[in-house]
């Protein structure tokens, strides 16, 4: 790199400076060239771009939001769904847990949670792993997600592992943008048209209980759930977050999770644990149960215990 | 280049403070004069990396649109070559600091002849961190999200926030040294100590502070056992105080032998110095955290074991990390060697390797097997897909450009070659 030519140009067109504009001009054509893929998305409308937090719109801006949501999905899919937005219950705090002793691996909660929560048909996504393990240990290493064979295998026991809900949620903590927050009954949530796709929280979980859009999820319009949560099964935009809500559109009305629903042993329990009638309540009670990780200080609202 | 803070304060001076509006835009029309013209070696070097950059730019062009299904990260390895390649760039930003102490701490006037090559390397590698964070994000057009005022910015419980105030602060300290230096130079002036000064200092200590926070993005993870180590930040640092210097060691043989740029020799003794200590610290502790690892065994270690030596049959980076230890015992060996520094052919090929070394042990080496096993123990691998390494390549290409464009400018400055027409001729300064 000699420097110390053309310092001083001379004044008028150089032969350099022609080439130097011609230059210029071919590197602009390129670059835009180059970046032309960004203008065959759908530019999206100027209310999407600058939607506000989850926390900050009011009562009339997420209705308009939900709004637009709904006509979205409907050109989409050609069907009226309904995005509901329910609030945390007064007095509630939800848990879950699961009796080991009942469960047999046979998968029912995972299929429930796919078609439920409009998860990626092709992915064959869903927010539940069961971890098929050798009977002696509890160490997740001896683990296996892919078994195929039937259930229950000999000298196995299943180990359904989704979002553990915790009071301590490094999730939470390590987002940058708080996109993600726990509400007040317990429940982790992430604000789907705030998330940047940064997956800190990702790297964050103990659990694996994060899922990324690494592309849109595609799902047939007979297929599609049409009764959605604005914080939870409402279908998910590309490049961004999600992970299992408790089915908050149905637990916070009263109803109980899919999983739950779906699980033909009678293994999970699902409930609120300042109701002292609840059945989760009598478990907690009752139960010698343990949590995942404890030793993590993440206290999940997830607990499991044996039963025989 | 920057255009900060110079403007108003003219304390320096007794010519009107007017005079700024003057020169300064002058000033910026030189330096692009003089950043976009040269040999045809260097028209070459700069039309290829562009040509680099813009097959990057295509890259994530499509990678925004159909959405990142193309990269090879999944659920399981959700940070890839992308974060892999940000941490160690954010440790070769730290590592243009090791001609700043010299040259402004032990007042070192030959390193202060060409300290301004690390500051430039900062620069440049800190916008290369900046677009690695960028393209590795799934909703670009959210960033303003993190925008304290019209976003919501996690601050100060997220660490990635800590890193985004660091590294724009790092970024703008050096923005503004360079600037000032190079202005002031310009115009045939001494700059003043007091516009320039302060801001060194502190951004020696912020140079340490960009790799520490970015080390506490990893090790403050305790669901991840392979990071949640109290060692890695200083091996951060002992590893960036080799690839940094090693950076900047090319670059001047490469300026002195091809640019036939008259560069003194002892600021280059003084790097190698500094790399034979770096790179032994840095291997001591890369052997301090094996044998905790593999003395203790059990659970914790299969992230290790995987690494090295692979697991349960998957081994897709035991030739990255062997191949990376491999380059830096031979790199430290050509360092250690009595004479490194002499015979420059030699002390190429051992920055080469220490830098190698640096990159694949810091980047896919310690990001990749933070997520194998997985946190349920699920063995899912990782190799970077072609469009990852497209991207990757343009945003280096894109750091390439801004170094050699800013050392094209700053060094005929800083020689006393490119002056305001009618200022006064160098400033006054000793050697070269």
């Amino acid at each position: 790199m000699s420097d110390d030519q053309a310092v001083e140009p001379a004044p008028g067109l150089s032969r350099r400076r022609v080439m130097k504009a011609l230059g210029a001009t071919l590197g602009a054509a390129a670059f835009g060239a180059a970046a032309a893929p960004l203008l065959d998305q759908e530019a999206p409308d100027a209310a999407a771009l600058f939607q506000r937090h989850y926390k900050e719109l009011s009562r009339d801006e997420k209705a308009e939001v939900i709004q637009r949501l709904e006509d979205e999905a409907r050109e989409a899919y050609g069907r009226n769904v309904s995005i509901a937005d329910p609030k945390p219950r007064w007095r509630t705090k939800f848990a879950y847990a699961i009796n080991l002793s009942l469960c047999n691996g046979n998968g029912k909660c995972v299929e429930a949670c796919h078609r439920e929560n409009n998860h990626d048909r092709e992915t064959n996504q869903s927010y539940i792993r069961v971890l098929e393990m050798p009977k002696g240990t509890m160490d997740m290493e001896q683990g296996n997600t892919t078994y195929t064979h039937a259930v229950p295998a000999e000298g196995k026991f299943y180990l359904p592992v989704q979002c553990q809900q915790c009071d301590e949620p490094p999730c939470v903590n390590v987002c940058p943008v708080e996109a993600t927050w726990k509400e007040r009954d317990g429940i982790v949530v992430v604000d789907y048209d705030w998330c940047i796709g940064c997956r800190y929280c990702m790297a964050a979980c103990p659990y694996h209980a994060r899922r990324f859009n690494w592309k849109a999820p595609v799902v047939p319009a007979d297929e599609l759930n049409p009764e959605q949560g604005y914080l939870s099964n409402r279908v998910r935009p590309q490049g961004v977050v999600e992970k299992c809500h408790f089915c908050l559109h149905r637990t916070r009305e009263g109803r109980l999770p899919a999983c739950l629903e779906a699980c033909p042993t009678g293994a999970r329990v699902f409930g609120n644990i300042l109701d002292p009638q609840s059945p989760i309540r009598r478990v907690l009670e009752d139960k010698r149960v343990y949590v995942l990780k404890e030793e993590l200080g993440t206290k999940p609202s997830f607990f499991y215990f044996f039963d025989a | 280049m920057s255009r900060m803070d110079d403007r108003p304060m003219d304390i320096v001076t007794t010519q009107p403070v007017q005079r700024h509006r003057v020169t300064y835009p002058r000033f910026l029309a030189r330096a692009l004069a003089a950043a976009t013209d040269g040999s045809l070696a260097f028209y070459a070097w700069m039309t290829g990396l562009t040509a680099v950059f813009l097959v990057g730019v295509n890259a994530w062009a499509h990678q925004v649109t159909s959405g990142m299904i193309h990269t090879n990260m999944t659920d399981h390895v959700s940070w890839g070559l992308y974060i892999a390649n940000f941490t160690f760039l954010v440790g070769v930003a730290a590592g243009g600091v090791m001609m700043v102490i010299p040259a402004y701490l032990y007042k070192d006037k030959k390193m202060q002849d060409v300290v301004i090559l690390g500051e430039i390397l900062a620069i440049a590698a800190i916008l290369a961190c900046l677009a690695f964070v960028t393209v590795d994000l799934g909703r670009p057009g959210r960033v303003w999200h993190m925008f304290p005022g019209v976003g919501r910015f996690h601050f100060p419980m997220s660490m990635l926030t800590w890193d985004v105030v660091v590294l724009s602060g790092y970024l703008l300290l050096n923005l503004h040294v360079v600037g000032y230096l190079l202005y002031t130079r310009f115009l045939g002036r001494q700059p003043n100590p007091r516009w320039y000064k302060p801001f060194v200092l502190v951004s020696i200590v912020w140079a340490i502070s960009i790799h520490t926070v970015t080390a506490f993005l990893y090790c403050g993870l305790g669901g991840r056992p392979f990071w949640n180590s109290a060692l890695l930040a200083p091996r951060f640092l002992a590893s960036a105080f080799v690839a940094g210097p090693a950076f900047l060691i090319v670059t001047m043989l490469v300026l002195r032998r091809f640019g036939r740029v008259d560069l003194p020799q002892r600021p280059i003794d003084v790097l190698v110095r500094i790399v034979r200590v770096a790179i032994l610290v840095n291997l001591l502790m890369v052997a301090s955290e094996l044998f905790t690892e593999f003395y203790t065994g059990g659970a914790h270690t299969a992230a290790a074991r995987y690494l090295f030596f692979g697991h349960e049959g998957a081994t897709a980076l035991v030739p990255w990390i062997w191949t990376a230890l491999a380059c830096a015992l031979v790199a430290a060996f050509l360092f250690l060697r009595p004479g490194a520094s002499a015979r420059s052919g030699t002390l190429a090929v051992a920055c080469v390797l220490a830098f190698v070394g640096a990159w694949i042990e810091k980047g896919m080496g310690l990001i990749v097997p933070g997520f194998v096993p997985s946190t349920l123990h699920e063995i899912v691998e990782y190799t970077p897909s072609h469009l990852e390494w497209r991207v990757s390549a343009g945003i280096v290409a894109f750091g390439l450009l801004v170094y050699s464009a800013a050392l094209k400018v700053a060094l005929p400055i800083f020689r006393g070659t490119l002056r305001l027409p009618g200022a006064e001729t160098a400033a006054p300064e000793e050697g070269s």
